[in-house]
């Protein structure tokens, strides 16, 4: 393509500029000045070079809260993505049960986050909560406040029931762009249901796929609002992921110098994951 | 291959119907013979879509009944009729070779490995992608994709018959007639039963022995080109196959003479007419000169092979064809040649007594 160099154009996106400077690269640019400072309050620095760094690098909290966020997140992928193929395949495909299926799938989207997390901690309180009472009453021995494995079946659920929807709507909307003539030719060619499923809706749907295993991906790794509002990070530090880890640090002890020096590894590591995911969508696409 | 009998065939979308209208096809008996190339002739919503579904089994019949060779298939699912279709839009199974593609109908059937290699092989040569077997599907062009559509029904030797769906619709104009030629010499070296739905009538006319024009539900004429050139049964056939259509215009009938307006024309007999009857009479027919009924002209196309010529007689449009090199005389007139008269009673064609 032929390029016109034109350097008033620059002029037009110069306030986008300095909007992204101030929202974006200022702010970047304090963190990582904490990072590589101490401070104990009064506007007082003082210098403190790789030291955050290798605390941090060095300090199992980090490591393990990295670990709890690896294994949630592959944890909820495996049951959302295939939960939601499964769901999205047996929606109906017309009549008037679309626009039902369609709006109640949206509705745990359209939900904010903390009201999720304040739903699901009162929904598994065993004093009042419906489920966590007649989960009791049915014998069950269930209370995510003291128990570690109740509290991440119930962080897990609870994700389940936010985020599935999310895979169900984009999987259904790869199923629907299908013409009736695939199917048709399908039985003329004697397949099976699984055969269907394999070589004409999975293909169909694997772009849209991809797009929900990233967002997954990305949104349970930064996972914040809905444990913290449900365990606060606990039992223990048992539902500790990074940004809860991270807030603690940062706004709970102050500690800005280590905290800065977190958000940046944080950070570092999803810009990996995203290089790593935009890698692998753009050789799927030129090998199309 | 199979002969298909059609008997009584009629179909609705809707779960009660009543009346003719509700009928997408309203009465359908014919017998498809083995081995012949049918073409399904008609505008958009006629129906040939939805005969073409109900033979591949795709669509279960309101009312009637399928046979192929004689055995009742009406209820026998589409694997268990064993029936090719070509759609419209090239169907492919993107994420396997070319190689992989034709075999999957049969490894489907659990044909032994060794058999589906020798058959798919077969299918590559006979749709002239031997080259590509090793290709992924996905990157082909439209027209070796609607080959491979084709392929998958070829790579079955026992199939009942290839039915096509407007397979040339995606096609680009110079692939269609390379494609249509190659269907027709399948068609010769392997006597396939084919049943080709189109709207287009140079694809229909050009590819099958018989032509069934279908018009609002049902089958309006069954004939070979000719025939219905000659002979158009109903004057849709007439309006909807040649170009431009037949001349249409209502007349008087008097014993040996029609006529039309202030005109008299002589009819080669005398047909008993009665209810609303008109003449029927190709452009062909119409002779333009210097004697006869005048007429203005309004427009003269120049196609390069020949000129048609638009004109109004009492009133009434008229096309009549002329050679490329004749020219409109000052005081145009014209004659209707008695051998491309057609009468009509009700829009279906009378023969023309003694």
């Amino acid at each position: 393509m032929d390029k016109t160099w034109n350097n008033k154009a620059w002029f037009l996106v110069l306030p986008v500029l300095v909007l992204v400077a101030f929202t974006a690269v200022i702010p970047l640019m304090t963190v990582v000045n904490y990072s590589v400072q101490d401070t104990f309050g009064n506007n007082v620095f003082t210098w403190a070079g790789t030291e955050w760094f290798e605390e941090l690098l060095s300090s199992s909290r980090f490591w393990e809260a990295m670990v709890r966020n690896l294994i949630f997140s592959f944890i909820i992928l495996a049951i959302e993505v295939p939960l939601g193929i499964f769901i999205a395949l047996n929606m109906p495909k017309k009549g008037w049960g679309v626009p039902v299926c369609l709006v109640l799938m949206s509705l745990p989207l359209l939900i904010p986050w903390n009201v999720v997390g304040t739903i699901w901690q009162v929904f598994g309180r065993n004093d009042i909560g419906l489920m966590g009472y007649y989960l009791n009453a049915l014998g069950i021995d269930y209370n995510y406040v003291q128990d570690p494995f109740d509290a991440w079946v119930t962080i897990i659920v609870m994700d389940v029931w936010h985020w599935t929807s999310l895979v169900v709507l984009l999987c259904y909307a790869g199923l629907v762009s299908i013409p009736d003539a695939f199917y048709q030719a399908a039985k003329i060619d004697g397949a099976s249901r699984w055969a269907v499923f394999r070589y004409i809706q999975l293909p169909k749907m694997q772009r849209v796929l991809l797009i929900a295993v990233l967002l997954r991906f990305m949104d349970s790794f930064m996972i914040y609002t809905e444990p913290f509002v449900v365990t606060g990070g606990g039992p223990g530090n048992s539902t500790t992921f990074l940004s809860i880890d991270l807030v603690k640090t940062a706004l709970g002890q102050f500690d800005l110098g280590p905290a800065a020096a977190m958000s940046l590894v944080y950070f570092l590591i999803i810009l990996l994951l995203s290089w790593v995911f935009y890698t692998v969508m753009t050789n799927y696409d030129a090998e199309r | 291959m199979a002969r298909i009998d059609v008997n009584h065939v009629r179909h609705s979308y809707l779960p009660n119907p009543q009346k003719d209208a509700d009928f997408a096809l309203r009465e359908v008996h014919h017998t498809f013979e083995d081995g012949g190339a049918y073409a399904l002739l008609g505008p958009s919503g006629c129906g040939k879509t939805t005969l073409l579904n109900i033979i591949s089994g795709l669509l279960h019949p309101s009312h009637g009944q399928l046979l192929f060779n004689g055995r009742d298939v009406t209820n026998l699912s589409t694997q268990e009729r064993n029936i090719a279709q070509v759609f419209q839009f090239p169907v492919i199974y993107d994420t396997m070779t070319v190689y992989d593609n034709l075999a999957f109908p049969l490894r489907n059937r659990g044909v032994p490995e060794a058999d589906v290699d020798r058959k798919v092989r077969e299918t590559l040569e006979m749709i002239d992608l031997a080259s590509w077997a090793r290709k992924k599907a996905r990157g082909l062009t439209a027209d070796q994709k609607q080959k491979i559509s084709l392929g998958r029904g070829l790579v079955r030797s026992d199939v009942n018959a290839i039915l096509f769906d407007e397979p040339l619709t995606v096609i680009d104009p110079h692939m269609k007639w390379v494609l249509r030629s190659q269907l027709k010499q399948l068609h010769r070296r392997f006597g396939y039963t084919m049943v080709y739905v189109t709207h287009d009538q140079t694809e229909a006319l050009t590819f099958a022995d018989q032509v069934v024009v279908m018009y609002d539900g049902g089958i309006v004429q069954i004939g070979t080109p000719a025939e219905l050139f000659e002979r158009p049964r109903h004057t849709f056939v007439g309006y909807f196959i040649g170009s431009p259509g037949m001349n249409v215009m209502p007349v008087g009938i008097d014993g040996k003479t029609a006529t039309l307006g202030s005109q008299r024309i002589e009819l080669p007999g005398a047909p008993k007419a009665s209810g609303a009857v008109e003449l029927g009479i190709r452009p062909e027919y119409v002779r333009l000169g210097r004697d006869g009924m005048a007429v203005s002209i309004s427009k003269v196309e120049d196609l390069g092979r020949h000129k048609v010529v638009r004109a109004k007689l009492e009133g009434r449009d008229i096309a009549a064809v002329i050679g490329e090199d004749e020219t409109v005389p000052a005081e145009p007139k014209v004659r209707f040649d008695p051998a491309g008269i057609n009468i009509y009673a009700d829009s279906w064609r009378v023969e023309m007594g003694a």
